[in-house]
């Protein structure tokens, strides 16, 4: 085991050496050598590699003998959360927390929180493509987009406020979403993921491009924030209306996300997940499963767009590029795909951490990459997999 | 006619550069049905390494032909090496695993390795040293077709040639064709399947990275998000020909070629990148299988 991390060690000094210790400047014709990183990788990959073929083991060692089942911790955690007592008083704590943090802490705290809540909405809504019906949409910030431009420029052209485009830029998103969802009905997981890439990446670009429409790479700025029946807001109170009004789209998402899980659709979902061919010969229709999925999806994307138009006051297409997309799956990923507690969670950790941690702000893309990768081999159900509801058979209670 | 002839050579020669990157991914696509994300990112990888060689080469007093050769021998053996490594980090450990699962490891593959350039190099665009070499004769045809076209092009046609002769006539691609067309059959006929899908990886690499060194000493410039864009490109272009079918894969390479050049060149070239994922999606959509694939049947 020492012996293969040492290999691995000098296999990744190998690896990295050109790219970390050598960085040529092209222009002053200089090069310059950073030996030192190449001590950071050696030690490091050997770390690295005892812990990775650690965790392997581990695993194997976990799936051998019979099923496995979950670990004690895990099952331990889980009687915690499940036993009433404490649920429901975390729980309110959880909510009177939430509802007091605008008083609590500074209005720059709370923008960020507010930026989180958008990411859970975003989260819950790639949930439903992604976790539930299986469908890999890697353009789901198209959607998003969407909704903002709707709402930015029935701003700019027509003086709509905010409460009339949420409702429009919704509709529009899910116009999309059916829009996309037609033409991909017939292909599998991966080329979707493909034709949803480059979906995504049309909108970006046309938007980039059609400067009389949406006046181009520059963007719209000005946007106007959220009004409270004409009550004039300062920038603070605005702040902190958002991130309420934020928290209501949430739980209402949570709702209907909660809702659509056990319903019958929700079902059609999970069942065009596990195996498609199966799941349209037991009668499930799947082109109306499949455009649901894409609509539902979408309408989130396009209310959260609406809102991030309206709490930034500005968009440009520079906003809604491919790398949002990746961050909103990882958040779905991490968090577990299907499980609603799982996104919240991983929502949070996911834009919270990085802007605590000041830190890892450079490193915040390479370690979202790395978890997307280690997740996958070493935990695919996520932080908090989703439990399928069961139904236990008792002889003597009818 | 003569901007035509020049169009069609510049799609000739964009379109040789996605068909060799296609070409990776249609034989990994080919072999474990995945479609390998972190491809771009390989063909990155391999400009930049074939940057600093060259760099480090020329201050160090070398010139010519051997700079070039050198910059590209190492742009190869380091790109190869990245695509072993990836395929046994993030894709070896899920060869049972549902479908959806090795594909977002090769997402978060393929942004890792991006940042990572990112962070070991820089987020600027570096220029392009142009190591290929110039041809006099060609001066008077200069309006249509320049030294570095005409060289990528001849690259593009040899290294085709070797590749089907390794695919075809060889041991290794003997082994190869056999596990694309069954994977558990080769096994059991003593096919060391690990190491056929290790080289299918190093193969389909070090083209990447021959790719990259040409359109680099071509476009003169390179940043660490130029995979994305030629990944997706290349993608369109393996799908167009039919995924897992190599003479598909350069087929639909040069037509993408063409069909960008000709799209700019005639109707407007904002748009550049859109011709090329609108052809994506109406593939997709009217073809799934592309131009030469077979269509595969459900099975229960």
């Amino acid at each position: 085991m020492l012996k293969k991390a040492a290999l691995t060690s000098l296999w990744f000094l190998f690896l990295t050496f050109p790219l970390l210790a050598i960085r040529v400047n092209t222009i002053e014709h200089l090069v310059e050598w950073r030996w030192k990183n190449m001590i950071y990788v050696g030690i490091g990959s050997f770390v690295l590699s005892l812990l990775w073929q650690y965790l392997l083991a581990r695993q194997a060692s976990a799936r051998g003998p019979g099923e496995g089942g979950g670990s004690p911790m895990r099952s331990l955690y889980r009687r915690i959360l499940d036993d009433r007592r404490v649920r429901y008083p975390l729980l309110a704590a959880c909510g009177v927390f939430a509802l007091a943090f605008p008083f609590l802490f500074p209005s720059y705290q709370t923008s960020i929180l507010t930026t989180a809540l958008l990411y859970i909405v975003l989260g819950l809504g790639l949930n439903i493509v992604v976790g539930l019906a299986g469908l890999l949409n890697l353009g789901y910030i198209a959607f998003a987009a969407v909704g903002a431009y709707a709402y930015a420029l029935l701003n700019v052209h027509f003086g709509l406020g905010f409460w009339a485009a949420l409702p429009i830029g919704a509709l529009l998103a899910a116009l999309f979403g059916i829009l996309l969802g037609f033409p991909v009905l017939r292909l599998r997981g991966d080329y979707l993921a493909i034709v949803t890439l480059g979906f995504g990446e049309i909108i970006r670009l046309v938007l980039e491009n059609w400067n009389d429409f949406s006046f181009g790479p520059s963007g719209i700025s000005n946007i106007p924030r959220p009004g409270l029946l004409g009550v004039e807001l300062n920038l603070q109170q605005a702040t902190s209306y958002t991130y309420y009004l934020m928290i209501a789209l949430c739980l209402l998402t949570i709702l209907v996300v909660n809702r659509l899980q056990d319903s019958r659709i929700g079902r059609a979902w999970i069942a065009l997940r596990e195996d498609e061919l199966a799941c349209e010969a037991m009668g499930v229709d799947k082109t109306m499963a499949k455009l649901t999925a894409f609509a539902l999806g979408a309408t989130w994307a396009g209310m959260a767009g609406v809102v991030l138009a309206a709490k930034t006051t500005f968009i440009n297409p520079a906003s809604f590029t491919f790398l949002e997309s990746a961050m909103i799956l990882s958040i779905v990923v991490l968090g577990g795909m299907g499980s609603i507690p799982g996104v919240i969670l991983g929502a949070l950790l996911l834009m919270l951490l990085p802007e605590y941690l000041r830190v890892f702000q450079d490193y915040r893309m390479l370690l979202f990459g790395a978890t997307m990768v280690l997740m996958m081999v070493f935990r695919p159900q996520g932080m908090v997999p989703a439990i399928r509801r069961s139904y236990q058979y008792r002889r003597d209670e009818p | 006619m003569e901007y035509f002839l020049e169009l069609f050579v510049g799609g000739l020669t964009r379109g040789s550069i996605y068909a060799l990157i296609a070409l990776g991914y249609t034989m990994v696509y080919g072999i474990i049905e995945l479609i390998n994300f972190a491809h771009g990112e390989i063909y990155m990888i391999g400009a930049f390494t074939a940057l600093i060689v060259a760099s480090v080469l020329t201050l160090s007093g070398f010139s010519g032909v051997s700079v070039l050769i050198l910059a590209a021998v190492f742009a190869v053996v380091y790109a190869s090496a990245y695509g072993f490594t990836v395929e046994k980090i993030a894709y070896k450990p899920l060869r049972q695993a549902p479908r959806l699962s090795p594909l977002i490891s090769a997402i978060g593959m393929s942004i890792f390795l991006q940042n990572y350039v990112l962070l070991a190099q820089t987020s600027d665009f570096l220029p392009f040293p142009n190591l290929l070499p110039q041809f006099d004769f060609l001066a008077p045809y200069a309006a249509v077709i320049g030294s570095t076209e005409l060289f990528i092009i001849a690259t593009t046609a040899v290294v085709m040639v070797l590749l089907t002769v390794l695919i075809k006539f060889t041991r290794m691609g003997k082994a190869m064709r056999a596990t694309a067309q069954d994977r558990t059959m080769a096994m059991l006929t003593g096919v060391n399947v690990n190491r056929v899908i290790s080289n299918t990886f190093i193969l389909g690499s070090a083209l990447a990275a021959l790719g990259g060194v040409l359109i680099a000493s071509h476009t003169g410039r390179i940043n660490f998000y130029i995979g994305f864009l030629a990944g997706i490109k290349a993608f369109t272009a393996a799908v167009l020909g039919g995924i897992g079918s190599i003479p598909g894969a350069v087929l639909g390479g040069l037509l993408l070629g063409w069909t960008e050049s000709f799209a700019t060149g005639y109707v407007s070239s904002d748009y550049e990148d859109v011709f090329a994922f609108l052809l994506l999606v109406l593939v997709l959509i009217f073809r799934p299988a592309g131009l030469l694939g077979r269509t595969p049947t459900g099975k229960v």
